[in-house]
């Protein structure tokens, strides 16, 4: 873990609710080694209502720029303060902390199922298998096609599937509704999103007998395991999200 | 070169700045921030006599400059503690001291004593203030005589530094904080958190899981600067002052206050490095105004 300042390389609003930040180091220190599933803590310049540093999942390291994309849903005041850093801003980063997603070792059949800006930690997910030579299925929901970011990146990396409540993209209705859930059949599937939909995709991966790991994201303050505000019920008694987690398999909660 | 080093009873502290309890777990969470050695001590997390799960989530809610918390003294228990982690922390080239919270007197008066015998622990720290467990806790600390009755008994089996941290949930502070040296007490500590809560106005459900938690952050820092100043007029014992610092002109505003030494507490979840921020920030404010030492600025507002 380090405390560091970063340069935005560039600030991209996706649609009206979600920006892609790109960032890399002020003194362009090479980025340490980090895993899909890890999050940062971005300090927000402090004002009466934001005082805690903000929790965003690694949405892609590029190795090459040495730059961590960030991608960010402008939810309250904090995460819109993030969103509106200029290019050439300075944000301050915790990072990398938490655990990260079990990485497969060998071929087979994986699902990447995401909803909304829970698709974030994916992409990274993904990048990371299809450089382990495995092309692994996404499927992302969303209210609308707006809402199913970044689905040029996600086509590189294997094969994209969607679902919008709207339905104008992909079929319409939930996620774990779509027509592969049935016609499939998964080794591993791993998800992030709203809670209801993770509880769903748990449900479903329980009842097929498919390994399922799960990304929480609890209301933390630290964000390195000391405030222990962000615990998560699991067979192991009250456990701290962000470090033990974020990502969990799914036999360790109480769901 | 300006003298950085503090006593608090018996205790040396090579700077006044130290960090609170529950905001800096065991110190090994911070040592890839920090170099550890250069603190004037560590409060390690609250430590009760049996293993405590804490309350359910949601534990904490941001507030205006500030935070609540409701993690209700989520620990292994003493003899985890003793077993697994002092053998790790004895290690820091710096103070590691326990805070100690328990339901019953004879929780604390058992806690303290499996403490006393450790070599490298040279202070606890009696929690008689966490607002957040149904059972004791901040109940010791709000009434003068279960504050005294607590101090008194966990007197007889501690022989080393005493260190007891008050509850700001009280009408007169300094009351308690004379009741409390009375019965030997070496070192009050204040201000733990204030009992606040916040409600979410779309589901109009508390944010905590406990309806009520402990406010902290800079939005106390006025009522615990007042209180800090309040009970150094009222007590010979050394003052360890706490609340909303966040960088060394909060620290030396204690210092002025009347705290001996301070304890960094909620910043350290925003910037990790605060802490030996403040000890240079206190270090070059000291030559700056060609003061020699930290003891000679202790309680010295100019009224």
């Amino acid at each position: 873990m380090q405390v560091v300042d970063f340069t935005v390389r560039s600030n991209e609003p996706l649609n009206d609710q979600n920006h892609l930040l790109k960032v890399t180091p002020v003194g362009d220190e090479k980025l340490p080694e980090m895993y899909p599933g890890q999050f940062v803590q971005i300090l927000v310049d402090s004002s009466l209502h934001v005082f805690l540093r903000r929790p965003i999942s690694i949405n892609f390291v590029d190795k090459k720029k040495n730059e961590i994309w960030l991608l960010i849903q402008k939810v309250g005041e904090g995460t819109k303060k993030i969103c509106s850093i200029p290019e050439g801003g300075i944000l301050n980063l915790i990072f990398p902390l938490g655990n990260s997603f079990t990485l497969p070792e060998k071929r087979g059949s994986y699902l990447l199922v995401a909803g909304g800006v829970g698709s974030a930690p994916m992409l990274f997910l993904g990048s990371k298998m299809k450089e382990n030579g495995i092309e692994a299925d996404f499927l992302l929901g969303g209210r609308s096609a707006k809402d199913i970011l970044q689905r040029e990146d996600f086509a590189q990396l294997g094969s994209l599937y969607c679902t919008t409540e709207d339905g104008s993209l992909g079929e319409k209705g939930f996620v774990t509704h779509h027509s592969l859930l049935k016609e499939k059949r998964y080794d591993f599937i791993y998800t992030c999103g709203p809670k209801p939909m993770m509880m769903a995709v748990a449900e479903y991966a329980r009842n097929q007998g498919i390994e399922c790991e799960v990304s929480l994201e609890n209301l933390m303050a630290c964000g390195f395991g000391v405030c222990l505000c962000c615990v998560e019920k699991t067979v192991r008694g009250n456990v701290c999200a962000c470090t033990e987690g974020p990502v969990f398999n799914m036999k360790e909660l109480l769901w | 070169m300006a003298e950085l080093k503090v006593h608090i009873g018996d205790l040396e502290l090579k700077n006044p700045v130290m960090t609170a309890s529950g905001t800096f777990g065991y110190g090994t969470e911070y040592a890839d921030f920090i170099d550890l050695g250069r603190l004037g001590g560590i409060f390690v997390k609250g430590t009760t006599l049996t293993p405590r799960q804490g309350n359910d989530y949601p534990r904490m809610a941001e507030t205006p400059s500030g935070m609540l918390n409701a993690v209700g003294l989520q620990n292994k228990g003493v003899d985890y503690f003793v077993e697994h982690l002092y053998p790790i922390i004895k290690e820091y080239d710096t103070h590691m001291i326990v805070n100690v919270s328990g339901s019953t007197i004879e929780d604390y008066v058992a806690c303290a004593e499996k403490l006393a015998n450790l070599e490298k622990m040279p202070a606890i720290e009696l929690n008689i203030s966490c607002p957040n467990v149904k059972e004791g806790g901040m109940a010791f600390g709000t009434s003068c005589q279960s504050a005294t009755l607590v101090t008194r008994e966990v007197r007889k089996v501690f022989p080393k530094t005493l260190i007891v941290k008050l509850s700001p949930n009280v009408t007169s502070i300094s009351e308690i904080a004379r009741g409390v040296e009375d019965e030997g007490a070496d070192a009050v500590s204040l201000v733990n958190t204030f009992l606040g809560m916040a409600i979410d106005v779309e589901s109009r459900r508390p944010k905590l899981s406990t309806i009520t938690g402990g406010l902290s952050g800079p939005c106390i820092k006025p009522i615990a600067i007042r209180m800090v100043w309040e009970v150094f007029n009222a007590v010979k014992i050394p003052v360890i002052g706490m609340g909303g610092i966040c960088h060394w002109q909060d620290a030396i505003e204690f210092i002025l206050a009347g705290a001996s030494a301070v304890q960094v507490g909620t910043f350290n979840f925003i910037d990790p490095t605060a802490s030996v921020k403040i000890v240079e920030g206190i270090h070059d404010y000291l030559e700056r105004h060609h003061i020699s030492s930290v003891d000679d600025l202790v309680g010295k507002m100019i009224v």
